[in-house]
């Protein structure tokens, strides 16, 4: 079709002129970005809901293992201490690419994902070992939202770490830079917002209810059904 | 990884069936969609003709009681999620971009990606069929009738992961819309300037953004349940079945009004059209319109009334549901203080709008006898509450999507609709309906529960069922008139010109069927009713409307281009999610197709990144990264985000560098904001518009 014999040589006429050109993407900001947030706002839902599951079975499982038996805070104090480093390593990467460092660009990309690969190195270690002592997903309500909740973040941080070799692998070859600096910022809005999920799940889930164990638990610190749920909020 | 999109050259067809598989141009997609989806509601109705023709005479055995449990499951999964769902998507593809002054949707490949991932979820449910294991525990699924032990064949598996691949398709929607409504608004389109359609799309966006991920969760949690052996609803494994139903509530709510909305902004672009009126208190409109999507939010429970939630949480769904009653209601007040005073023109699309804004008023007041919460208690489970689900998406949603269809197919085909033949639709859709579903309410009142696959003759609801199966008749032979309604009219109708109606919004402005580009000059919008202020204006002066598209040359326009890989990444994601019916029972290697499905998904999303929005076709050899575009970057991140849930935005993408600056630019900037030079030829000097 005609539009697409596009001619370089004459000047668009028809694009708006010079003062509407911010009103053209009328709120100034960038699609993508736009995207990426209602995505997040999406996502937001989506752990909202798997962890909501997860508060409503809080110390209702019937069988042990419980939470107070294998849940072990301090080892996963170290991999949150690590996934938090790794929020800082992403900072320093996109102030890289805004500087034009590009060996900043790709050592600060790479030890992003290599802390992010540690703290699933963490994850893997910690499955496994819940496994060994007889936790599995079918086991208990413990166990169906355990590894339900912490493996879907699990999987989300493993794309995350997918992403951020891709960009990296782009910065070896020299494509990202102030220009391109949309790309990396994408990719760490997802970051800290995977990020910030995790402080909500060790919160949640180590910290609080890391001592939780079967339904005898003193029922006034547990909303122990869905209605008392509804009754707390 | 530049070669993947190398190996596989673009796609360049205008015409023919590869043109539509690879368009990424949203009236194309909008077709797509309406059609797809029309064609599901023609099966839903079959199925719906099954039931009723079962229900016809008491003590029936034309079809067995698992059969009919398929039909009605399948019934009102398709009429939700294939048929209502698409065709409003059919609606915000095409109106849209048309209704805000822009050229496409922000993210156009997304929008083809969109529309094939819910094709192929919608076969995915039904080739349920195919296995003779079409899921059958209702439109809601409750747990624990869904656990392995009560439904032990494929079924539900079908029906979660169907649903799962249907709701990667409404987020990616979802998403384009709202950032295409934010984004895309041509300059003096504020907020408040918006059409109702487009507000009421930017709040079911928003809806869908936000309600999906539950249902995901629960739909995760059910499949779990059935093929890993989780106990979320399993009460021997101290699981509670009602979470199940406050997860579905939680979506199914909002859905409800994901449904209803894009309905009710079709209606308020017709009354004011055909009344020669604005629309009456249009800010009132919009904000019980967003009043309606914040307070969706808060009466999920009222679907729970007979659970047992205990007095506290009974009175508080019971007021917050009697609340929403209310902006509902100021709209039906605005709408017919529209026609108050009114030149009213009674055409077809106009009946039908009517008719929308009577039937629904059915159906709310039904509605709000269920907020009752005693009321609701004898009413639960009965044909009551059919008849009052089909008075408000029949009569309500579908009246409305049926007026849109008339009052934009002028503008999608360049021809008119026949009158005529619209009318006599009109009227048997509208008697037919009535004739079938108002007998169900007192079938409910009397007690006749829904779900049954017969009755017996003396209970005494002979006479109203079969009354009703009549009225089926009445809506099939409706139906059929539509359809040849849509044959003529294509063949025989004369040109009905670019503005039939005198209508107010600015898709009116540009020729029908609009050109690839849409708008051939991006307009300044001077107020809401932006049509009507300049054809009233050139009245009033005595100048003749200028037509835009003669000012331009079309190919300056730079359109985004076809492709192949919004298709090859639904593919993948189809044989994802499909992939997991097939357990080989092994230990470790338990569902391998997967996989297979992941690897296209990566591979769609891959060549996707790599593949510029816009082709340039002067025949350079363009490297990605420095592509001008109209608009429309990719985001195929977000594709896996949403698809391979959960997943990152690989997004190594094109975007426009100024190369008179040197700035990164948005993908929609055809000027650059920091230099003001033309971004297509940034060496020429800025013009004014001439």
């Amino acid at each position: 079709m005609a539009h697409q014999t596009a001619h370089h040589t004459e000047t668009s006429h028809h694009a708006p002129v010079a003062e509407h050109v911010e009103e053209h993407t009328t709120t100034g900001i960038n699609h993508r970005k736009l995207l990426m947030w209602v995505f997040l706002s999406s996502d937001c839902l989506f752990f909202g809901s798997l962890i909501a599951t997860y508060m409503v079975y809080r110390g209702q499982s019937l069988v042990g293992p419980y939470p107070v038996d294998i849940i072990d805070v301090p080892i996963t104090t170290i991999s949150t201490f690590v996934l938090l480093c790794s929020s800082f390593a992403m900072v320093r990467a996109l102030a890289a690419t805004n500087e034009d460092r590009q060996g900043a660009i790709l050592f600060w990309l790479l030890t992003t994902a290599f802390l992010g690969a540690i703290f699933i190195g963490f994850q893997v270690y910690e499955f496994n070992l819940f496994r060994a002592e007889g936790l599995r997903i079918d086991t208990n309500l413990f166990g169906s939202t355990f590894f339900t909740l912490t493996g879907f973040h699990g999987a989300h941080v493993t794309l995350g770490i997918v992403w951020l070799l891709g960009l990296a692998w782009i910065a070896k070859k020299g494509r990202l830079g102030p220009k391109t600096a949309l790309d990396v910022e994408l990719a760490g809005l997802y970051w800290h917002f995977v990020d910030i999920v995790w402080i909500v799940i060790f919160t949640l889930i180590y910290l609080i209810g890391g001592f939780d164990t079967g339904p005898a638990v003193d029922p006034s610190l547990v909303p122990h059904s869905i209605t008392g749920f509804l009754g707390l909020i | 990884m530049a070669t993947i999109t190398d190996v596989i050259p673009r796609p360049a067809s205008q015409s023919g069936l590869w043109s539509w598989i690879t368009t990424v141009d949203h009236k194309r997609i909008g077709v797509l969609y309406g059609t797809t989806a029309f064609i599901f509601l023609l099966l839903g109705g079959i199925e719906a003709g099954i039931i009723r023709l079962q229900l016809a005479v008491p003590d029936n055995t034309m079809i067995d009681p698992d059969t009919f449990n398929q039909m009605f499951t399948m019934h009102g999964t398709t009429m939700i999620f294939l048929v209502v769902m698409p065709l409003s998507a059919s609606f915000f593809n095409f109106v849209i971009p048309l209704a805000i002054g822009a050229r496409d949707v922000a993210f156009p490949r997304l929008n083809a990606f969109s529309y094939w991932v819910f094709l192929f979820g919608g076969l995915l449910l039904n080739a349920s069929f195919l296995t003779n294991q079409a899921p059958d525990a209702g439109w809601f699924s409750y747990a624990n009738l869904t656990e392995k032990p009560f439904s032990p064949n494929q079924g539900l598996d079908y029906w979660a992961l169907g649903l799962q691949v249907l709701g990667v398709s409404s987020l990616a929607a979802a998403f384009n819309f709202i950032v295409t409504i934010v984004n895309m608004r041509a300059p003096g389109m504020s907020l408040m300037r918006m059409p109702l359609f487009v507000w009421m799309t930017l709040v079911t966006s928003i809806l869908l953004v936000l309600a999906f991920p539950v249902i995901t969760v629960g739909l995760i949690e059910l499949t779990f349940d059935r093929n890993f052996g989780t106990n979320f609803f399993v009460p021997e494994g101290g699981g509670d079945p009602i979470l199940w139903q406050h997860l579905f509530w939680v979506f199914g709510h909002p859905e409800v009004y994901i449904l209803i909305l894009p309905a009710m902004g079709i209606v308020s672009e017709i009354l004011p059209t055909f009344s020669r009126k604005p629309l009456f208190g249009y800010p009132v409109v919009v904000f019980s319109g967003i009043v309606i999507g914040i307070m969706g939010w808060a009466v999920w429970s009222h679907h729970m009334f007979t659970v047992g939630l205990g007095p506290v949480a009974v009175s508080v769904f019971t007021i917050t549901t009697m609340l929403i009653a209310v902006p509902t209601g100021v709209k039906i007040f605005n709408w017919i203080g529209t026609l108050w005073g009114g030149q009213i023109t009674l055409n077809t699309a106009m009946l039908f709008a009517l008719g929308f804004v009577a039937l629904f008023i059915v159906g709310g007041l039904s509605g709000v006898s269920h907020a009752v919460a005693p009321s609701d208690n004898q009413q639960q489970d009965t044909y009551y509450i059919v008849a009052h689900i089909h008075y408000v998406l029949f009569g309500g949603a579908l009246f409305g999507i049926f007026a849109g269809i008339f009052y934009w197919f002028p503008k999608l085909t360049g021809k008119l609709l026949h009158d005529g033949l619209g009318k006599l639709h009109f009227w048997l859709y509208f008697i037919g309906m009535n004739i079938t579903f108002f007998p169900m309410h007192y079938l409910g009142l009397n007690g006749m529960p829904r779900r049954i696959y017969t009755y017996a003759s003396e209970f005494g609801w002979d006479g109203l069922n079969m009354l009703a199966s009549l009225g089926y008749l009445v809506l099939f032979a409706g139906t059929l008139v539509f359809m040849l309604n849509l044959l003529i009219s294509l063949r025989k109708q004369p040109d009905a010109g670019h503005d039939p109606w005198d209508a107010p919004g600015l898709e009116w402005s540009i020729s029908s069927p609009p050109p690839v580009y849409n708008f051939a000059k991006i307009p300044e919008v001077e107020g809401l009713d932006h049509y009507w202020i300049v054809k009233r204006r050139a009245a009033a002066e005595g100048t003749p409307i200028t037509e835009p598209e003669a000012a331009v040359d079309p190919s300056t326009i730079h359109m985004p281009s076809p492709s192949y890989w919004p298709l090859i990444t639904a593919i993948g994601v189809l044989i994802l999610a499909g992939g997991m019916l097939y357990d080989t029972g092994w230990d470790y290697i338990r569902f391998p197709i997967p996989f297979i499905g992941g690897i296209i998904c990566f591979i769609g999303i891959i060549g996707w990144s790599n593949e510029p929005a816009a082709e340039e076709h002067h025949g350079g050899d363009d490297h990605a990264g420095e592509h001008p575009m109209v608009h429309g970057d990719a985001c195929p991140g977000v594709v896996a985000a949403v698809a391979v849930r959960p997943a990152g935005m690989a997004t190594p993408s094109v975007r426009m560098i100024c190369s008179n600056c040197g700035n990164q630019l948005s993908a929609s900037f055809r000027f650059c904001p920091y230099c003001g030079g033309a971004v297509e030829n940034p060496a020429e000097p800025q013009h004014e518009e001439g």
